[in-house]
C-alpha cells in the first residue's frame, strides 16, 4: 500500500492546477439553459484548445494519453478550481468509452475528435414513455432499408438531458421485434438535424430547460451509424451504463470539492454568530457529509488500484452509483438545513446565500438516485450479482 | 499510488483465515460463552506459532516487525471468526507501545514472551472503564494521572463486569502505584496514549468489518435457503434491498479503515481524523448490518440457539468501544470546523 503519487503525476497535477486556476470561468449560468449552454460550449472549446478536454484519450483523438490516476488527479483539480459541470459529459464520458470498445476505426476518426472539441454535442436516448427502469421494454423501432443501406426509425425517446441543445443522440432501438426482450436491439447514433426528428424541451424540477423528448418519424440512419453490431445493442448499452454508474461520470473530485464548500459554509455561518444553536447542532451532520465524500474518494482509489491491475469492478459499479448519488443528496440537504429560512431562496434573490446555489445543487442532486438506473434497480443488481441472491 | 494489499499480506491473511476456520468455528465461540475463563490457551498458542500474536513486535524480540497495514487483514479475520482472544489488546496496542515507549529493560522483559504467546497483555486507558481479558492477563498497561504504568496480573484486584457478549470478559481493575512500573510520563506518555488509542480504534474498526462481512455472508446463506410462499425469501425485493444496504455500508467503510491503518503505519498528517473516520464508518456499518442481518433471519435470529447472536453482540460491544461513532464524528467535526 502506497498512497503517494509519483513525481510525474504530481508534475501533471501542478500543470493542470496552474492552467485551471488561470482559465476556469466563474459565475457561468447553468449549462442546462439555452443561454448558459452556449457559454459552457465556449469553455469546452477552450479546454480542448489546450488539450484538457479529454486528458485520458490518446493524443490522436485530442487527449494526452493520461493514465487513470492522472485522470483522477485532473478531475480533482478541475472541481477544486471551481470548474463547472461538463456539458459534454454524455459524449466524452459515456459514448466515447463505448466507441473505444465497440467502434470501427472509421467511427473513432469520425466522432471522437469532434466530440473532444465540443463540435458535436451528444445526448442519450434510452428511456421511453413506457420504458424507464425496464429499459429492455423499449418500443422505438428501426426497420431495415436494404436499398438505401441503413435503417428507418420511428418512436419516441424521453428525459433526454440537454436534448434541446445537442446535435447528436445515441441510444437503443428495436431492430428485431420477434427476438427475445434483451435481443433484437441495436445501438444507433442519430443526428438530431436529420429529417423527421422533432425535439421538444421539457422543464426540469429546477426550472431549467435541460430535459427533452425526441420524436422520430421515418428518420433514416445509415449503416455506419450502427455501433457494435446489429441486434447487439443490449451488450453495447450495458457497457455505457456501467460507465454511467461507475467512476467515469462521477469522479470523487466533484463531491470532495462540494464537501469542502459545505465545511466552508459552516465556518462562515459560525463566524457570523447568528443562529448559534442551529449551526452548532449541525456539526456532526457536516462532518458526516464530508466523510462520505472522503469515503467515496478512498473507495475510488481502491477501485482504480484494482482496475490498473486488470481487476474489473463488474456489478460493484452499482454500489458506486448508489453511494455517490445518495451522498450528493445528503450533502446538499445538510447545507439547506444550515441555511434555515434562507435555504428556499433561489438564484437572483437578494437575500439568498451563495446566490441560491445550494438549492440548485440540491434539486440537481435529487436526479442522481433516479437516472442511470434508479437506485432501486441498482440495489437489485447488488443483491443478485454481487451477493448472489436468486432473481426469482 | 497503490491502495491495495500485497500478495504476501493476502497470503498471510488466507493462512490465518484457514487456521481460524479450523480452530475457531462457531462452536468455539459458543464454548467461550460457557467456559469459566472463556479463553483457549491452545488457540492462542496456535496463533502465536503462526506469528500472528507477535506480528507487531520487533524481530529482535521474536516478532515479525510488521506494521498496522500488515495486521489489518488479520484483525478482520479475527472479527469474521468472532475470535474470543485479546488480539486487539496484545498485538495491536500493547506490543507496539512497549516497543516504542517503554524503557529498554522493561521492553526486554515483556516483548519476547508476548511475541511467543507465553505472556498475555491487556490495556486500560483513561476514559475506558472496563478492562478486557484482565483475568488471563500477565500484564496490564494502564494510564493513570498522565503517566503510563506496567502492572503484573497478580497485582490486580478485579471485579467482573458482565458484557452482553458472553465471549467478552470485562473487569474493573484496581491496582496500587507501588506495585507498578513506570513506562512513560509527561509528553512521552501523552503521545504514547494518543497513539495507543488510535491503534485500538483502528483495530476495533478492522474487526467490525470482518464481523459485518460475516453477518452478510450468514444472512445471504439463510435467505437463499429459507423458503416462504414457495420461494426463497432472498428473491423478495424487500429482502434484497436490506442486504444491498448492508453491503453498501461495509463497502464504503472498508477503504476508510485501510486508510487509517496506512496513516498509522506511515505517520501521516491528520492521523486522528483518519482514525476517527474509520471507526465512525465501521461502527455505523456494523450497526446497520447487524440490524439487517437480524431482520432477514426473522425469529430464528432472535434466539441464542442460532449462531447469529454471537456476531450481533460482538458488533454492539465493539461499536461502543474505543470511541463510538458519535464520539469519532465529533472529533472529525472538530478537526474540520474549529
Amino acid at each position: 500500500m502506497d498512497m503517494r503519487f509519483t513525481e510525474a503525476e504530481e508534475a501533471f497535477r501542478a500543470e493542470a492546477r496552474a492552467w485551471l486556476e488561470a482559465n476556469v470561468p466563474h459565475g457561468l449560468p447553468s449549462g442546462d439553459t439555452h443561454e448558459g449552454f452556449a457559454l459552457h460550449v465556449e469553455w469546452e472549446k477552450k479546454l480542448f484548445a489546450d488539450r484538457w478536454s479529454v486528458v485520458s484519450w490518446p493524443e490522436e483523438y485530442g487527449g494526452r494519453g493520461a493514465s487513470l490516476w492522472e485522470w483522477l488527479i485532473f478531475e480533482e483539480e478541475y472541481y477544486r478550481a471551481g470548474g463547472p459541470q461538463r456539458v459534454t459529459q454524455n459524449g466524452i464520458f459515456l459514448l466515447a468509452p463505448t466507441i473505444f470498445e465497440f467502434g470501427t476505426e472509421e467511427q473513432k476518426a469520425q466522432f471522437l475528435p469532434r466530440m473532444a472539441a465540443a463540435e458535436d454535442l451528444w445526448c442519450q436516448g434510452w428511456s421511453e414513455p413506457d420504458a424507464g427502469s425496464d429499459l429492455a421494454g423499449i418500443k422505438s423501432r428501426a426497420v431495415r432499408d436494404d436499398a438505401a443501406g441503413g435503417w428507418v426509425i420511428n418512436g419516441q425517446k424521453t428525459w433526454t438531458t440537454r436534448g434541446a441543445f445537442c446535435n447528436w443522440v445515441f441510444g437503443l432501438f428495436r431492430t428485431d421485434p420477434d427476438a427475445a426482450r434483451h435481443s433484437g436491439m441495436t445501438y444507433l447514433m442519430v443526428p438530431l438535424d436529420a429529417p423527421g426528428v422533432t425535439v421538444r424541451g421539457v422543464e426540469r424540477l429546477d426550472g431549467d430547460e435541460g430535459f427533452a423528448e425526441v420524436f422520430f418519424d421515418d428518420v433514416f440512419v445509415a449503416d455506419d451509424l450502427v455501433l457494435g453490431g446489429v441486434n447487439n445493442g443490449w451488450a453495447v448499452a450495458m457497457a455505457t451504463a456501467s460507465s454511467e454508474r461507475g467512476l467515469t461520470l462521477r469522479s470523487p473530485g466533484r463531491f470532495c470539492a462540494a464537501a469542502d464548500r459545505l465545511v466552508e459554509l459552516h465556518r462562515r455561518l459560525a463566524a457570523t454568530g447568528e443562529h448559534p444553536e442551529r449551526v452548532a447542532s449541525l456539526r456532526e451532520a457536516v462532518a458526516q457529509a464530508w466523510m462520505e465524500a472522503e469515503a467515496y474518494r478512498l473507495a475510488t482509489l481502491a477501485d482504480v488500484s484494482g482496475l490498473v491491475e486488470g481487476r474489473s469492478q463488474g456489478a460493484r459499479s452499482s454500489l458506486t452509483k448508489i453511494y455517490w448519488s445518495e451522498l450528493d443528496v445528503n450533502l446538499n440537504e445538510t447545507a439547506l438545513r444550515l441555511l434555515g429560512p434562507a435555504g428556499e431562496l433561489i438564484e437572483g434573490s437578494a437575500g439568498a446565500i451563495d446566490d441560491g446555489a445550494w438549492m440548485k445543487a440540491f434539486e440537481f442532486s435529487l436526479s442522481g438516485p433516479i437516472y442511470a438506473g434508479t437506485n432501486e434497480i441498482q440495489r437489485n443488481v447488488v443483491a443478485e450479482r454481487v451477493l448472489g441472491l436468486p432473481r426469482k | 499510488m497503490r491502495f491495495a494489499f500485497t500478495d504476501d499480506q493476502l497470503m498471510f491473511r488466507d493462512a490465518v483465515a484457514d487456521l481460524l476456520s479450523n480452530e475457531c468455528p462457531p462452536e468455539k465461540v459458543r464454548w467461550s460463552w460457557n467456559d469459566d475463563t472463556g479463553r483457549d490457551p491452545q488457540l492462542w498458542a496456535a496463533l502465536a506459532a503462526m506469528g500472528v500474536v507477535g506480528l507487531t513486535a520487533p524481530e529482535n524480540s521474536g516478532g515479525l516487525g510488521m506494521n498496522e497495514v500488515d495486521l489489518l487483514p488479520i484483525l478482520t479475520e479475527a472479527g469474521r471468526a468472532a475470535l474470543p482472544a485479546p488480539l486487539l489488546e496484545t498485538t495491536a496496542v500493547v506490543i507496539p507501545m512497549l516497543a516504542e515507549s517503554a524503557p529498554d529493560a522493561l521492553a526486554a522483559t515483556w516483548l519476547p514472551g508476548l511475541s511467543d504467546g507465553s505472556v498475555i497483555a491487556t490495556v486500560s486507558l483513561e476514559g475506558q472503564p472496563f478492562v478486557s481479558d484482565a483475568h488471563i492477563a500477565d500484564l496490564l498497561v494502564a494510564e493513570r494521572g498522565g503517566s503510563l504504568f506496567a502492572v503484573t496480573g497478580d497485582k490486580l484486584r478485579l471485579t467482573p463486569q458482565t458484557s452482553v457478549d458472553g465471549a467478552r470478559r470485562l473487569f474493573t481493575a484496581e491496582w496500587d502505584e507501588a506495585d507498578a512500573e513506570l513506562i512513560a510520563s509527561g509528553d512521552a506518555a501523552a503521545a504514547a496514549v494518543a497513539l495507543a488509542f488510535n491503534r485500538g480504534a483502528v483495530a476495533a474498526a478492522a474487526e467490525l468489518i470482518g464481523l459485518a462481512e460475516r453477518m452478510i455472508a450468514m444472512t445471504v446463506e439463510y435467505v437463499v435457503a429459507r423458503q416462504q410462499f414457495g420461494v426463497a425469501i432472498g428473491s423478495f425485493q424487500a429482502v434484497k434491498h436490506h442486504l444491498a444496504d448492508a453491503e453498501l455500508k461495509v463497502s464504503f467503510a472498508r477503504p476508510m479503515v485501510w486508510n487509517a491503518a496506512y496513516a498509522l503505519a506511515n505517520g501521516e498528517p491528520d492521523l486522528d481524523r483518519s482514525v476517527s473516520m474509520a471507526k465512525c464508518f465501521a461502527s455505523d456499518a456494523a450497526e446497520v448490518v447487524a440490524r439487517k442481518a437480524l431482520q432477514c433471519h426473522g425469529a430464528i435470529g432472535y434466539t441464542t440457539e442460532h449462531d447469529l447472536h454471537f456476531w450481533l453482540k460482538r458488533s454492539w460491544a465493539l461499536c461502543a468501544s474505543w470511541g463510538d461513532a458519535s464520539w469519532h464524528r465529533r472529533r472529525v467535526a472538530a478537526s474540520l470546523l474549529d
